[in-house]
């Protein structure tokens, strides 16, 4: 039995929040600096240069990436062999969240009810926390600052068997295509098939923070990712929408066993 | 890369009929950041026929809201928020002089006819630069509205502010002419 104190969880919650609105990836930096060569439009080019040059002065001087610094979205794996202890959870998690938020000069953007009141909660909490438990006596985080520009963008089929890989592919294709300049293109886009309604959307929004150039392992599913994102960069929406060929980076599809 | 066109606000209707849709400005002066909070305070404003906090006469409004100001910096990084959600405010606030707006999207077609019709530029800035543009960013000052935190509204004093005309005052429309280029 692995004992995992709170306040662990606590401090590397914040420092992922912290890392994650500061730096991107070096292989999404990879991704950026092709794309910026493959793109034709002049403004287009001139895009993604803003883009690159924007997350080596976020990284260099530790300041938020985006002004909209989401959602905190966390996804848990808790190995079973895990005994965690010293207080509450999803509270050493929130005040992971909480203290990133106030520490790291991020964004306060949670309101309490979505509707009515749409009061500031000041703390950028509650965050979204999945957990699954799993072999193991190891506890891994994810963290997403989840910025509501895309998360405004996503969408859901019911489609039948029927449909067949096109019928998913062109579903992907004309979302990208009603979004157009909203999600702030270039984009990574993340799809789940399969399992139930719920559950695709998370394995979706898992699907994104998959590591860049890697592949679904289904050869099919290899073939479909590829054929998705040139459909979507034929579409010619382009950096910020202004045209040319790059719209999306990568797309990321995970399945789940279904009916 | 074209030549990029210097702008000072406010602005008047002689000169924003010269923009053109495509063209790279440089803006210097004061701007005013607010979001759909905001926004939703002034078209009550107008609408109960009272004073708005600032004057819009040939001002230009940020769709932003900055995050917190880091020690040692005039503001925190500041990118543009998608416009549609500030479209059912919008025509009125161009009734009221507002001369430019900053932000990025597509824009309703009430918003587009209310700009040809009042002579107002939407100008797209790049979403995911933030840092970046922030560097542009000289003074900034919370000016109404403080209690709405993010979406409160601010003044800022930019330098050389870097952004693209999306819809110039005829209702060319860069979204609209520019990726039908690239389509195959």
């Amino acid at each position: 039995m692995n004992k995992i104190k709170s306040i662990q969880i606590k401090d590397k919650v914040k420092e992922l929040f912290l890392k994650a609105n500061y730096h991107i990836n070096q292989d999404l930096m990879k991704l950026l600096q092709q794309a910026q060569k493959k793109e034709t439009s002049p403004i287009g080019k001139y895009v993604l240069n803003m883009i690159i040059e924007n997350n080596k002065i976020a990284s260099r001087e530790e300041v938020p990436i985006c002004q909209d610094t989401g959602l905190a979205v966390v996804f848990v794996e808790i190995g079973q062999e895990v005994h965690l202890i010293g207080g509450d959870f999803a509270k050493a998690i929130n005040q992971g969240v909480k203290e990133a938020y106030k520490e790291g000069y991020l964004r306060k953007s949670v309101v309490d009810d979505p509707v009515f009141e749409r009061k500031n909660t000041k703390t950028n909490t509650p965050a979204i926390i999945y957990t699954d438990i799993v072999p193991g006596d190891k506890i891994k985080l994810l963290v997403m600052p989840k910025g509501f520009g895309s998360e405004n963008m996503s969408a859901i089929a019911m489609l039948k068997p029927a449909d067949g890989p096109e019928g998913i592919v062109n579903f992907v294709v004309e979302t990208v295509k009603k979004a157009g300049p909203n999600p702030c293109p270039p984009t990574i886009i993340g799809v789940g098939v399969g399992g139930t309604a719920d559950r695709a959307m998370v394995i979706a929004e898992k699907a994104i923070a998959r590591k860049m150039g890697e592949h679904n392992k289904h050869e099919k599913y290899t073939a479909m990712e590829k054929e998705t994102l040139e459909k979507i960069n034929n579409l010619g929406i382009g950096p910020a929408g202004l045209g040319g060929n790059i719209t999306s980076l990568a797309v990321h599809i995970d399945y789940l066993p279904t009916l | 890369m074209k030549n990029i066109i210097k702008i000072t606000p406010p602005l008047n209707i002689k000169e924003i009929v010269n923009f053109r849709a495509g063209d790279f400005v440089n803006i210097t002066g004061n701007i005013y950041a607010a979001r759909d909070a905001a926004h939703k305070r002034f078209f009550e404003l107008i609408e109960k026929g009272k004073k708005l906090p600032i004057d819009l006469e040939g001002q230009i409004i940020f769709y932003a809201g900055p995050t917190p100001v880091k020690p040692g910096y005039p503001c925190g990084s500041v990118g543009p928020t998608t416009s549609y959600r500030m479209d059912p405010y919008t025509p009125s606030l161009l009734e009221r002089g507002l001369k430019g707006m900053i932000g990025k999207g597509l824009r309703s077609k009430e918003v587009i006819d209310s700009m040809k019709k009042n002579k107002v530029i939407y100008f797209a800035i790049v979403g995911g630069a933030a840092a970046l543009i922030a560097r542009s960013v000289k003074r900034s000052e919370v000016i109404a509205y403080e209690d709405l935190g993010a979406e409160a509204i601010y003044k800022f004093y930019v330098e050389d502010f870097p952004a693209i005309v999306a819809i110039d005052s005829a209702g060319n429309n860069l979204y609209e002419t520019e990726p039908p280029k690239y389509r195959k």
